[in-house]
């Protein structure tokens, strides 16, 4: 065990369970994962993806690239990728390792050392391009080896849910500079929204106790400035909060992950800020040396977090490898706690006096000017030449189970950078700094580059009170990252996850490749699970030395959120399920449901498609709905028909010009079938537009085109036409409408119809009667080529209106039927679909409607487009019957062709149906001059590649019974 | 998500907004083909300011014209 008897922020009266690997071990409450694991000294944590190297803990933060397990926590829920660092310990947790195969302590590809040689960089980029056949050999092997986790095989159970937020200050980063901000800016008496990663607000202050604020020591200065901000009326404090996208207009989207045990597991905030604070730290950088992957090397800002924070001593005896002063205090620290530190290696030929006397005074031996390299139970160190390389001959052994790096400090300016802020280097930070901000943004503290505490705490004052920074003050220094990486050992690790060496980049670069972005994709540095947090900047360092140039020369790769791994479940929050999406229900449809229809989806709508008795398949039931129809009468809900009540003295004027058709002589009383195209001449939408006064009209849509054509009507109206006095209303959840069709179809609605004389209703006529006592718009229209009528009624008395038609229609043997017979029997017909027989190139005059078109009217929508030479061209695709020679029915989207070897497409099949009233298959489709051709015959090419004759013939299979133009 | 100001009911959420592209394109009254076939399919598409229609289609359903920096997606006075 590597527990402290004492300190720590953990609460030693709660004691945890959990098991990794199926070990039971014991942590504390305010452990993570990984700090129990360390106390425990489980050191591997997993392995990398490439060379299956053992790896662990490197950080204690959401930066860590191997210390990624699976949690499991039953019944679903189990979640791969988990990072270690981040995961609060729970009683009962479980988690298990990744990638290892076959398993963590014993490694088939690792010791084997197969992977090694054979995967060098652009491996996949030069597999892949390789000859076919090749990939097929190397697949099962990159995908055992490249394996991060297993995704979960069961529903999520967990429930997930979303929160908007507005408020003036969002403060990111609850580090000292972060509270300092928080509370400066709540006392100016804004809305503060604080927000942290961590499960504990304080940032850096948790790992470093020793530090004073304020004459306090740092965990009592936190401890009031947590408890003040807590009890603000006007500050929300939120923990294990991760800020990780940064929009436009400060619009900042936050993942909360909720304890463990609370009903919700995580939460979405999606906040609009007039000003946002980011004090969001910086991430310590590795060191490039043989062995720096090892399990033991780890940051050494890590291990003071694993000491001060959980009480946890990460090793017995410590090596440094620095290039930075920050690393020293830590072995200082370790050292106090009662590590031995076999000796402190810095790259610098010349570290700070003042370091080098307090190690002297510790009786620490500095070995600087050297560089380290692996050796099998410790490092060798080694002086470094000038060019970087190791001076191999003057080697020193350094046991130890613990190397700590300390490479500089990388400002985490993710967030800043998608806010759009620009980013310049800085030589004296040796770092990207924020620059010029897009937005109403600041950084402070150790993202903008401080690092003294108290000028930390007196940026974040001054940010959260809005105004002026201080200067940026920089006490820590060390040698350049560019510098810190020349000569490195060509076989350490840049990217630990990924398995990048320093030598695959090299190698990227001698190839050829020069831009940073380009590097990153062809070696995959950067591109695991932390997103660059771990290599990016000593990959840019790399690639700037291998080419001689200045980082900044070389360039930055772009940073894009998430700054964190976000969840599929807090992305979806309730949106899973029937709260996907809306589901909209007609009228009727719980009468359908209850009969046993089966539904179809057409756009949000569920619509009854057919309702089949016992022992009927879709076929048998459609077949029986259509000769009920055509044999004596059929009801239909065709509730879902877009409705749009277009009033005003300028109606008709309106609508002429909206509708390809003459609309003026259209008599109060009567209805007409209409067409709307688009400017280009193409067909949009169709529908009936009734007349019911000289200033009003009833105009339905098709069931899809209800919100685009109101959308249309209103763009026009406003826009083009603003002089038009008209008005627009969506009626289409007003008006249930039940569609009664058939030859007795008017036998049927007789009894019920009141105030008009239904014998007067000619064809294509509209009359405001009453309809089982319910105030109605009956309609003398159809869909089918029969005799029928459309009783329009307001939604609520839809059902029983419904009801009472169908009482009355029992003697004559009325028939419910669905969308599908609705389709076959407007297809026999030759009905067009919209959407289904036009595709947005079909004119009117392609689908044989160009009678519709009002021919002395000055202008409507589309009407210069048809005058257009494409418009008028022989040679255009033109709606036909199609009709199979053979039995079978025809795949819709099949290709015509006049051949069966030919290549080039004459049309295709729009809409194929068995049809009951003519014993066989019929089809509709789009036909190069297809009304020449009809009589001849062509081909269906279908997806199986077989190529049927089907005989062209005029779309209307069947002659009206009924009267009245389409409609 | 953007906040985008209706002049009728100020700032609201980028959802409520239906993007009616570019704004200006006038509907000839009368055109030869070249005029007509540029009414129906050319446009600015700049980098930089861009007059655009916008109707509040979830709100109060009127259309009317912003002017938004395609870099900055910010929205701006006309020039
Ligand atoms: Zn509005």
């Amino acid at each position: 065990m590597s527990r402290l008897p004492t300190g720590g922020r953990i609460d030693r009266s709660r004691p945890l369970q959990f098991s990794f690997d199926g070990r039971q071990l014991e942590g504390f409450a305010g452990d993570t994962l990984a700090s129990a694991l360390l106390a425990n000294g489980v050191t591997v944590v997993g392995r990398g993806t490439k060379y299956h190297r053992p790896r662990g803990i490197l950080t204690a933060g959401p930066e860590e690239p191997n210390a990624l397990v699976e949690i499991d926590r039953g019944g679903g829920r189990r979640e791969p990728n988990t990072r270690a660092t981040m995961q609060p310990l729970f009683d009962g947790l479980v988690a298990r390792s990744q990638n290892r195969f076959p398993s963590l302590r014993f490694d088939a590809a690792a010791l084997a050392g197969l992977a090694a040689p054979l995967l060098p960089a652009g491996f996949y980029y030069k597999t892949f391009l390789s000859p076919r056949g090749w990939h097929h050999l190397w697949e099962p092997v990159l995908r055992r080896l490249a394996g991060l986790g297993r995704a979960p095989d069961a529903p999520d159970p967990d429930r997930y849910a979303n929160r908007y937020a507005h408020c003036d200050v969002l403060v990111v980063g609850a580090g000292p500079a972060g509270l300092a901000a928080a509370l400066a800016a709540a006392e100016t008496g804004e809305r503060v929204i604080l927000c942290d990663e961590q499960a504990e607000p304080g940032g850096w202050l948790l790992s470093d106790p020793q530090e004073s604020i304020d004459g306090q020591p740092a965990w009592t200065w936190l401890d009031d400035a947590v408890a003040t901000l807590r009890a603000h009326p006007r500050v929300r404090v939120l923990t294990s909060t991760t800020a990780f996208h940064y929009g436009l207009q400060n619009f900042l989207a936050l993942a909360e992950i909720l304890p463990e045990g609370s009903r919700l597991r995580e939460r979405l905030w999606q906040i609009r800020a007039k000003r946002v604070v980011l004090a969001t730290g910086a991430i310590e950088r590795k060191l490039l040396f043989h062995g720096n992957d090892r399990p033991g090397a780890m940051f050494a800002s890590a291990a003071r977090t694993w000491l001060n924070r959980y009480a946890v001593l990460p090793g017995r005896r410590a090596v440094l490898a620095a290039s930075h002063d920050s690393g020293w205090q830590s072995v200082f620290q370790l050292q106090d706690a009662g590590a031995e530190i076999a000796a402190i290696v810095d790259w610098r030929a010349a570290p700070p006096p003042p370091l080098l006397e307090e190690a002297a005074r510790r009786g620490i031996e500095v070995l600087a000017g050297h560089g380290v390299t692996a050796l099998p139970d410790g490092m060798l160190a080694m002086p470094r030449a000038a060019d970087g390389t190791l001076i191999r001959n003057r080697t020193r052994t350094l046991f130890c189970d613990l190397v700590l790096m300390a490479g500089g400090w990388t400002p985490t300016v993710h967030l800043f950078s998608q806010s759009r802020g620009r980013l310049r280097w800085d030589d004296a930070a040796d770092a990207f700094l924020p620059g010029e901000p897009a937005q109403n943004v600041v950084c402070i503290g150790a993202c903008r580059g401080t690092d003294d505490l108290a000028a930390c705490i007196a940026e974040g004052q001054a940010a959260g009170a809005g105004t002026s920074l201080p200067p940026r003050v920089q006490r820590a220094g060390g040698l350049a990252v560019r510098a810190a990486v020349t000569g490195a050992d060509g076989r350490s690790f840049v990217d630990p996850q990924n398995d990048v060496t320093a030598d695959d980049i090299r190698l990227a670069v001698r190839e050829g490749f020069r831009s940073i972005e380009h590097v990153k994709r062809y070696t995959t540095t950067g591109m695991a699970t932390d997103q660059g947090k771990i290599a990016n900047m000593v990959g840019l360092a790399v690639v700037a030395d291998t080419l001689e140039r200045a980082i900044p020369e070389v360039g930055i790769t772009t940073f894009r959120g998430p700054y964190t791994p976000v969840s599929f479940g807090t992305l979806a929050g309730r949106h899973r399920g029937v709260l996907f999406e809306p589901i909209r229900t007609p009228p009727l449809h719980d009468w359908a449901a209850a009969q046993g229809a089966v539904f179809e989806p057409v756009g949000l709508w569920q619509r009854a498609r057919y309702f089949p008795r016992p022992g009927e398949d879709m076929q048998a039931a459609v077949a029986r709905e259509c000769r009920a129809v055509r044999g004596a009468a059929g009801i239909f809900d065709a509730s879902t028909l877009g409705k749009i009540e277009v009033v005003g003295p300028d109606a008709t004027t309106f609508l002429e010009r909206i509708y390809v058709n003459a609309l003026a002589n259209l008599a109060p009383g009567r209805c007409r079938y209409a067409l709307l195209l688009r400017e280009d001449g193409c067909i949009a939408d169709d529908g009936i537009i009734g007349r019911l006064a000289a200033d009003r009209f009833h105009v339905t849509t098709t069931t899809g085109g209800a919100a685009s054509v109101l959308h249309m009507m209103e763009d026009y109206l406003q826009t083009e036409w603003p002089d038009l006095r008209v008005w627009l209303t969506s009626t289409t959840e007003h008006w249930g409408v039940i569609a009664v069709q058939g030859p007795r179809s008017g036998e049927v609605i007789a009894p019920l119809v009141e105030g008009i004389d239904l014998a007067a209703l000619p064809p294509m006529g509209v009359a405001c009667c009453t309809v089982a006592g319910i105030g109605a718009r009956l309609f003398s229209v159809g869909f089918t080529g029969e005799r029928g009528f459309e009783i329009n009624v307001p939604a609520g008395h839809a059902p029983a209106v419904w009801q009472a038609v169908l009482q009355a229609g029992a003697p004559h043997g009325i028939t419910p039927y669905g969308t599908e017979a609705m389709h076959v029997l407007r297809a026999e017909r030759g009905y067009i679909i919209v959407g289904q027989e036009t595709d947005g190139t079909v004119t009117p005059d392609d689908v044989g409607l160009g009678r519709l078109i009002g021919k002395k009217k000055a202008d409507f929508i589309g009407k210069r487009s048809l005058d257009r030479p494409d418009m008028r061209t022989t040679g255009r695709r033109q709606l036909v019957g199609l009709l199979p020679i053979d039995a079978t029915v025809p795949e819709e989207g099949a290709q015509l062709v006049i051949a069966p070897g030919s290549a080039t497409p004459l049309g295709h099949i729009t809409s194929a149906y068995a049809s009951p009233t003519l014993g066989r298959p019929i089809a509709l489709g789009l036909l190069q001059s297809g009304r020449v051709r009809i009589g001849t015959s062509v081909f269906a090419l279908g997806s199986t590649g077989t190529a049927a004759p089907v005989k062209v013939v005029s779309p209307m299979f069947t002659q009206p019974a009924g009267e009245g133009e389409n409609g | 998500m953007l906040l985008i100001p209706c002049p009728h009911c100020g700032d609201r959420p980028e959802i409520e907004f239906r993007n009616c592209g570019e704004a200006g394109i006038v509907r000839p009254t009368a055109a030869d083909d070249a005029a007509w076939t540029a009414f129906l399919y050319l446009r600015s598409n700049p980098r930089g300011l861009h007059a655009e229609r916008w109707r509040h289609v979830h709100g109060c359903g009127r259309f009317f014209t912003l002017h938004r920096h395609t870099v900055s997606d910010r929205f701006e006075s006309a020039p």
